[in-house]
Order: C-alpha cells, then sequence, then structure tokens
C-alpha cells in the first residue's frame, strides 16, 4: 500500500495557517526511501522521544543507565489530540521533528497518510517482535501491510463492563452478559431512580469500541483508496440500541469525567460503566466513596456465548520520518514496550496497560484491587484483549471525524436527530475531509 | 513623583467635573451598585471556587458543596500544595520561575523597547515616521497567535526552537505599547523641556532615560502591565515552540498536566491548586501597579 497525497491549494494552506494539516510541501520522498537496510550508527547517539505519559522521563532513565552510548532524551506536552500531534506536523514540515514519538492508534493513519512515519521492519529484532504484543495491536502498526512496521505497540485500552456488584445483588437484577439483558436491566434500575450507565456523548471513540466489539469497521484501505463506512449495519445496530436506551431515559447524558459525571458515580446513581482498563483508576479516584463496591465483568455481548471485546484508547512509539538513527530508536522502542521492569515503572507512574503479551506476568497485574473487592480485575482485561479484533483500520482523518460525530451525538442526546443521523452526517463530513486533503476515496 | 502627578490629575479631574456632573439619584446609584454588584460576582465566583476546590481532595471536590469548605480545609490546602511543588521533581516550582522569567524580564525589556520607539516616532521629525508608526499600529491588528506558527518555522530555520529565547524573543516585542508610548509621550513630554535640556548638554540618551521616562511613567507601567499580563497567560506560542518541558511557562505545564487527568486522576487536584497559585503572580501584579495604571489610562482622553 502506498498512500499520495497531493500539495494542498494555496488558499487550504492560509485558512489552516493555525492549524497546518500537515500538508507537506513537496518535499515528500516516501517511495524513495530505502525499507530494506537499517544499519545502526557508528559512535554514542542521542535520541529524542516526545511523550505525555506521566513518569516517562523515569522510565528512560533505567535505559540510559545501561545504554550510555544511545542516550534518550524526554520531551513532552500535552496529549496528542491538545496540541501535540500538530506539533509534530509542524515539526515534520520544518524539518525538526524527534527521533521517536507517542502517537495513539487511531492517529496513525494520520501520520502514515501525511507521511510521518518511518518504516522500520527492517531494523533488528522489529519483525520478530510481532508474537510479543497482543495481536490487534501489530495489526495497528502494520496497517496490513507487508515488510512494514510504522511503530511498536505500547499500550491498549480492552474493555471490559464495571459494575456495582452490591446494587445488581441487593435489587436481584441479574449481571448482564448480553446487551438484551443490558437493556432490560436499564430499565429494572430505572424503575428503581438509577441509571445503568451515562451515554458518553463527547467519546466517539468510545462508541468505536462499542463497533469494534459488533465487527463492524469503519475504514478500509483498499487499491490505494480508502473506505468510509460510519454507517455499516454493526454501527447501526449499536446506534439504535443506544438510541433506544437514551428515547427512554434510562441512561445519563452528563459530559464525562466532568465533575458531576464524577459525583453521579460517587453517589451511586451509575451502576455500570462498560469502559476500557484504564478507567479502573478514573473510578477510583472519582468515586471513591464506593470503593469496595464495584466488580468487573465482559463486556455484554451481542450474542449469548460470545466474547468480542472492544478497544478504547492506548498508543504506540513511533519513530518519526527524518529521524537519522532508526536503528537506535526501534532498538528503545522494543525495550520499552517488552522490557518488564520498564512496563512495570510505565504502569506504576503512567497508568499504563502494556500492549506485550508479558502483561499479565507483571506483578502490578497479578493481584487482585480493593477497589473491585478484592477480584483479579486484569484477567479480566487480559482475557478481553485478546478478543479484540485484529483487523480495524482507522481514518486518517479522525480527529475531525471525533468532532463531526459528537456534535451530532450532542444534538441526539438532547432530543434533536438520532445517533444514526449523527453517523450519517459523519460518514458525508468525513469523505469531504478526505477529498479536501487530496487522499483518495472511494464513494 | 508619578504618585504625586498621579493625585493632582484626579484632583483636577474631580474638580472640573463635580459641578456639572448629572445628579445622582438614589435609584440610579443603587441601579449601578446593583449591576457592579452582579459583575463582580460573575467574575470572583471562579475565583472563589478555585480556592474552596484547591482546599479539598480529589473525592471531596465531587463529592461536597462546591462553593464551601470541607472541615478539613486548611490542612488538606497545604497538603495540596507540598504535592503540588513535590510532584515530579517539583516542576510546578520551575514552570513558575520560568513563568516570571518570560512575562517579568520580557515585559520590562519590552516596556523600554516600546518606550524608546514610541518616544522616537512621537518627538523626532524623520522621513518615514508616519509610515513607519502605521506599520507598527497594524501589528497591533494581527493577533499573536496567528503568528506563532510562522514564528516556529523561521526559529527552526536557526535551530532556536525548544530553547528559551523561542518564547522570550516574541515576547520582547508590543506594537500596542508603542502606539501607547506614542500617544503619551506627545501628550505629556513638552518638546520645550527636551530643548532645554539640549542646551543644557544632555545627550539625548541621557535625556530620554532621566527626564522623559519619568514623564511617561503612567503610559510605561500600562505598558509594562500590558505586556506582563499578555506573556503571563500566554500559551499558544509556548505549545507549539517548547518539548522541553523544564522550559515550560506555567499555562503550558497546567495545561498538559490537565490533558493526562482522565489517565492520572489525581493530576485534577494538582491542576485546581496550580491554577490558583499561577494566578497569585498576576493578582499581586495588578494590585501593586494599579493606582499607577488607573492615571495611565484616562492620559489622552482628556487634554
Amino acid at each position: 500500500m502506498r498512500v499520495r497525497y497531493g500539495k494542498a491549494t494555496a488558499a487550504f494552506a492560509i485558512v489552516s495557517a493555525l492549524s497546518l494539516a500537515g500538508c507537506s510541501s513537496g518535499e515528500s520522498t516516501s517511495s524513495t526511501q530505502d525499507t530494506t537496510s537499517c544499519k545502526p550508527s557508528s559512535g554514542p547517539v542521542e535520541l529524542t522521544f516526545t511523550t505525555w505519559v506521566p513518569g516517562m522521563d523515569k522510565v528512560v532513565d533505567l535505559w540510559n543507565k545501561d545504554h550510555p552510548d544511545i542516550k534518550v532524551k524526554v520531551q513532552t506536552g500535552p496529549n496528542g489530540n491538545s496540541g501535540t500531534y500538530q506539533n509534530f506536523f509542524n515539526q515534520l514540515q520544518a524539518g525538526n521533528a524527534p527521533d521517536l514519538g507517542q502517537i495513539e492508534y487511531d492517529a496513525l493513519p494520520n501520520f502514515r497518510v501525511q507521511d510521518g512515519l518511518q518504516n522500520i521492519a527492517a531494523c533488528e529484532g522489529v519483525a520478530d517482535a510481532k508474537d510479543k504484543f497482543v495481536d490487534w495491536t501489530w495489526g495497528q502498526v502494520t496497517f496490513g501491510e507487508d515488510k512494514a512496521v510504522y511503530a511498536v505497540p505500547q499500550d491498549s485500552g480492552p474493555m471490559a463492563m464495571f459494575y456495582r456488584a452490591d446494587l445488581f445483588k441487593e435489587a436481584g437484577i441479574k449481571v448482564p452478559t448480553t446487551w438484551d439483558e443490558y437493556a432490560a436491566a436499564a430499565e429494572q434500575i430505572k424503575a428503581r431512580g438509577s441509571y445503568i450507565t451515562n451515554f458518553p456523548r463527547g467519546d466517539v471513540n468510545w462508541f468505536a469500541g462499542n463497533v469494534w466489539q459488533a465487527g463492524g469497521q469503519w475504514f478500509a484501505n483498499a487499491n490505494d483508496k480508502w473506505e468510509v463506512n460510519l454507517t455499516g449495519k454493526e454501527s447501526e445496530k449499536v446506534a439504535n440500541y443506544w438510541q433506544k436506551l437514551l428515547d427512554k431515559g434510562e441512561v445519563s447524558t452528563l459530559p464525562s469525567f466532568s465533575d458531576e459525571w464524577n459525583a453521579s458515580f460517587n453517589k451511586g446513581q451509575q451502576w455500570t460503566w462498560v469502559s476500557a482498563v484504564w478507567g479502573a483508576s478514573t473510578l477510583a479516584s472519582g468515586a471513591p466513596d464506593t470503593a469496595g463496591k464495584w466488580a468487573v465483568a465482559p463486556m455484554p455481548q451481542w450474542e449469548a456465548g460470545g466474547k468480542a471485546a472492544g478497544n478504547w484508547g492506548g498508543s504506540s512509539t513511533a519513530v518519526l520520518k527524518g529521524s537519522k538513527h532508526p536503528y537506535e530508536a526501534s532498538k528503545f522502542a522494543l525495550w520499552l514496550n517488552t522490557d518488564p521492569q520498564a512496563l512495570a515503572l510505565a504502569n506504576k507512574l503512567g497508568g499504563l496497560y502494556p500492549a506485550a503479551k508479558s502483561a499479565k506476568d507483571l506483578g502490578a497485574f497479578s493481584g487482585g484491587v480493593d477497589y473491585f473487592g478484592g477480584q483479579k480485575i486484569y484477567d479480566v482485561f487480559a482475557d478481553a484483549s485478546s478478543n479484540v479484533n485484529p483487523n480495524f483500520t482507522w481514518g486518517p482523518t479522525m480527529t475531525k471525524t471525533y468532532t463531526d460525530v459528537s456534535d451530532g451525538f450532542g444534538k441526539a442526546t438532547s432530543g434533536n436527530g438520532t445517533l444514526l443521523d449523527a453517523l450519517k452526517n459523519g460518514q458525508q463530513k468525513t469523505i469531504d475531509a478526505l477529498k479536501s486533503q487530496s487522499i483518495p476515496v472511494k464513494e | 513623583m508619578s504618585a504625586a502627578t498621579a493625585m493632582t490629575t484626579k484632583k483636577s479631574a474631580a474638580v472640573t467635573t463635580s459641578p456639572r456632573g448629572p445628579r445622582h439619584s438614589i435609584m440610579s446609584r443603587g441601579a449601578a451598585m446593583l449591576i457592579m454588584g452582579v459583575f463582580t460576582l460573575y467574575f470572583l465566583t471562579p475565583i472563589w471556587w478555585l480556592l474552596v476546590s484547591s482546599s479539598k481532595t480529589g473525592g471531596d471536590i465531587t463529592g461536597t458543596a462546591p462553593l464551601w469548605f470541607t472541615a478539613d480545609s486548611i490542612p488538606t490546602f497545604f497538603a495540596n500544595l507540598g504535592n503540588l511543588f513535590t510532584y515530579n521533581d517539583g516542576v510546578f516550582g520551575r514552570w513558575l520561575a520560568n513563568s516570571a522569567l518570560y512575562a517579568g524580564l520580557g515585559a520590562l525589556l519590552g516596556t523600554i523597547i516600546a518606550a524608546m520607539c514610541g518616544y522616537a516616532l512621537a518627538k523626532y521629525e524623520f522621513r518615514g515616521r508616519e509610515a513607519i508608526f502605521n506599520v507598527v499600529l497594524s501589528g497591533v491588528l494581527v493577533p499573536a497567535t496567528a503568528l506563532a506558527l510562522p514564528l516556529f518555522l523561521i526559529f527552526s530555520q536557526v535551530k532556536l526552537t525548544n530553547t528559551l529565547w523561542a518564547v522570550f524573543l516574541p515576547s520582547l516585542v508590543s506594537p500596542f505599547g508603542v502606539y501607547l508610548a506614542r500617544i503619551y509621550a506627545a501628550a505629556s513630554v513638552p518638546t520645550e523641556l527636551l530643548e532645554a535640556a539640549r542646551l543644557d548638554g544632555s545627550s539625548e540618551a541621557r535625556t530620554f532615560f532621566t527626564v522623559s521616562t519619568r514623564l511617561m511613567a503612567p503610559a510605561l507601567v500600562t505598558i509594562f502591565l500590558f505586556q506582563f499580563v499578555a506573556i503571563w497567560n500566554n500559551f499558544f506560542l509556548p505549545l507549539i515552540m517548547l518539548r522541553d518541558q523544564a522550559l515550560f511557562p506555567v499555562t503550558l505545564g497546567l495545561y498538559a498536566w490537565n490533558s493526562q487527568i482522565s489517565q492520572i486522576p489525581e493530576l485534577r487536584v494538582l491542576v485546581i491548586v496550580g491554577a490558583l497559585v499561577s494566578i497569585l503572580p498576576l493578582i499581586a501584579t495588578f494590585l501593586g501597579l494599579q493606582r499607577f495604571w488607573s492615571s495611565g489610562l484616562g492620559a489622552g482622553s482628556v487634554k
């Protein structure tokens, strides 16, 4: 797969002066890059690594202690969509991008399309590392291309269902294992004056995680053309499902992670949260009064007896275009994301749930968690992780798609249109966005 | 002596306006007070919330009354403050120091440059004077955010991104300051005085620094204050320029923390306390320079 894109028009370049859509100006020499060799540099090198994971500098200190010849310098910033991606694009344009950068899976295609990533498949140990990572994460960093690896998986966000074990038990309601049971439980919980959950109108990637679980695909890349499919039958099914819950008022619509949202969980008005593994610490800090009352179960299923899980979040360590030391950079990226000591520290300081399969052997993930009544919750997530569909593709304009769809979701939650309308609108807007960047798209 | 000038200006203003001023009925006074009261409340409530929330633990922020303290507010506040300055090896203190450097020194030098420029435009006749002034004036119209990206590309060329200079140098420029300095110098520095100084053998530079700057003091304080606030609150330029967190100003640092809250929820408390601490220098500067400022604002409006 070779993705080509044209130059932006002058007008577009001016309009986007603030956001510099990363349209390179004819310097993109993607096709000439030699992907078959990756040789070590002679002499000591210094690498720069931009990440927004808190405490990553401490993890890198471990590496620097043992590798005096490959010194890594950590640079930081706000999380990707809050500015760091834009900075990467600016820096790629100016030719001073860092050697390594943290990039979330849903942003990788954007960097790929803008030719911001270096193919490190030929670097020592990279191709062999495939088996060390959870299958679906490897799919994310290769885009399904042959002899191509564009980043090393870092962390992931397999989804499961957090639920209030005490409340379900007290009320005599069965903990739902299918979405049908979930809807039935929602009705009963509503009758008791609470909500089964909150519909996160702003978190379109949460919704995408649900579509992912249902077996849907929002994007595909075939024959050098992008296909956009936000309104496929799985997406429709998921949208209609949540629309029904919204119509009946069985889910609340608070802005996620806001104070009201935390308070609602803390006061016991929310009985479940279908969320990613990192949600465990969000709950623990946002709803401290409910400690010990929560438990974790696999995501409800569309078909009884199924095991499918979705994913919400997660990122990779990419070697950015223009790095003079891809060999050393990929060596570091592999160490960072597979070394047990590094993974343990990154989890402790940065809350990362590793994409490496060895995660389940780490001390941090093997014991019971008090907040969840001593349940070994990470076993549930490790299971979920292995049941995430490995062939899910993100599009090259996810930030735009997220914004458009979440606008529609916002309207839908205030009774203006439906979730499906929002997806339909997002579909059209995404196609327009691809076209405006001269990215080939199938209509 | 500038204080004295301010006093006399105020007094004379009061004397000239009071006899012809409108008669205030109790009603209109009451209405004015009410409106001011409402606005004061509107502006102070968020700060009050910030203060109250700074004295709570993460759980209490959501679990207790948002606008009132909890029983152990005082120890919690100091514990939060302690955490703020120790988290991540005390990087917050570093950010504060950076902001103080960028804003303090930047505003000081920026004020001097603007003052010299405005003074020259007001007091010296030379070809192209109006043209230069108009170019500077048009600079007021261009928002600083629009310049950040071009600046980044230029600084990349000379390899100065991710350095102190990348934020410091652009902060020195203040078109508005030049404008204000010119207007004020034209109104408050008598040409006769400069001629007298010249006759006495004072060099132009010496006249400027010893005589003119004193006459322009209220305007200079205003420029300093504007510049200080603008640099302190500047966010987009550092966001684009800086990658090394040891160089971050406090605005960017707090923003970075805030963007990580969903991963590291305990940062929420630190962001709130940090926001409170970060506005204290602004409040202190404002209160300290306020009286010069108000006399500066009125200058030029009544001639």
